[in-house]
């Protein structure tokens, strides 16, 4: 079963067009491996982790899409390549 | 039969995976992702995990998907992504990166074989058991940080003065 640990890393590897989903498949893909390798060791220890990093993930979420939200009110425009201020 | 679901549901998940991020319009990608997820959870159970995938279609292919949706209807991109690419040879990096990273996957793959575990406990019980126990600290910092984000997403989503 480590063998889903390469579809796990064939998941992780991409560039960031949909930065953000992207970002969700990332975890997703250690998630998978969290849990592959509780199997494998015969511990739920993985699985409590797993939930931890979803209950992370859904305020990463929350707070990101906000942030994005914000700044397309502001700049009516939405492009990593235009963000380079911290500050508007 | 076992192993031939887990290709299957592999083959799913990384097709999935590379549609998400070929895809231009974000629409598409979030449908993607939607299946990607929920290959996933099937992939949870295969390995045992009951509760985490009931956890991961609820949390992750309902809550979070239901809010991408939103972002992107609210906020209709698409269209920044057309004409000349001003950052094109940072662009250009990403795939000899994807390769180094697909390549270290690999040489970890040849090394160690695919050994079977023993199995882990993947009820509802077994996971309660340890979240309330030796993870209850964790857990309760969870709720702090789910309520911080919840006020801050607040503060960031009201009308600027």
């Amino acid at each position: 079963m480590l063998f889903a640990i390469g579809v796990v890393g064939v998941v992780v590897r991409r560039n960031p067009l949909v930065i953000f989903m992207s970002i969700e498949l990332a975890l997703n893909a250690a998630n998978l491996a969290l849990v592959a390798f509780g199997h494998r060791h015969g511990s739920a220890d993985g699985q409590v982790l797993v939930f931890f990093v979803m209950a992370v993930a859904a305020a990463e979420v929350a707070v990101g899409l906000a942030i994005i939200v914000v700044i397309f009110r502001v700049r009516h425009r939405l492009s990593v390549d235009d963000l380079s201020l911290m500050r508007w | 039969m076992s192993a031939a679901a887990f290709f299957l549901i592999a083959l799913v998940v990384v097709g999935s995976a590379l549609g998400l991020v070929l895809k231009r319009n974000p629409v598409h990608g979030a449908l993607f992702l939607v299946v990607n997820l929920g290959a996933i959870a099937a992939l949870y159970l295969t390995l045992g995990a009951e509760f985490l995938a009931a956890a991961q279609v609820i949390v992750y292919a309902g809550a979070i998907m239901v809010l991408f949706v939103f972002a992107i209807m609210v906020l209709i991109p698409g269209k920044e992504e057309t004409g000349p690419d001003p950052r094109r040879r940072y662009r250009l990096v990403a795939a000899p990166v994807g390769l180094v990273l697909l390549a270290e996957l690999a040489l970890i793959a040849a090394r160690r074989g695919a050994p079977r575990g023993p199995g882990s406990p993947g009820g509802v019980e077994a996971i309660g058991r340890l979240l309330f126990t030796d993870y209850l600290f964790p857990f309760e910092l969870t709720s702090v940080l789910l309520l911080a984000a919840m006020v801050g997403v607040l503060l960031l989503a009201r009308p600027r003065a």
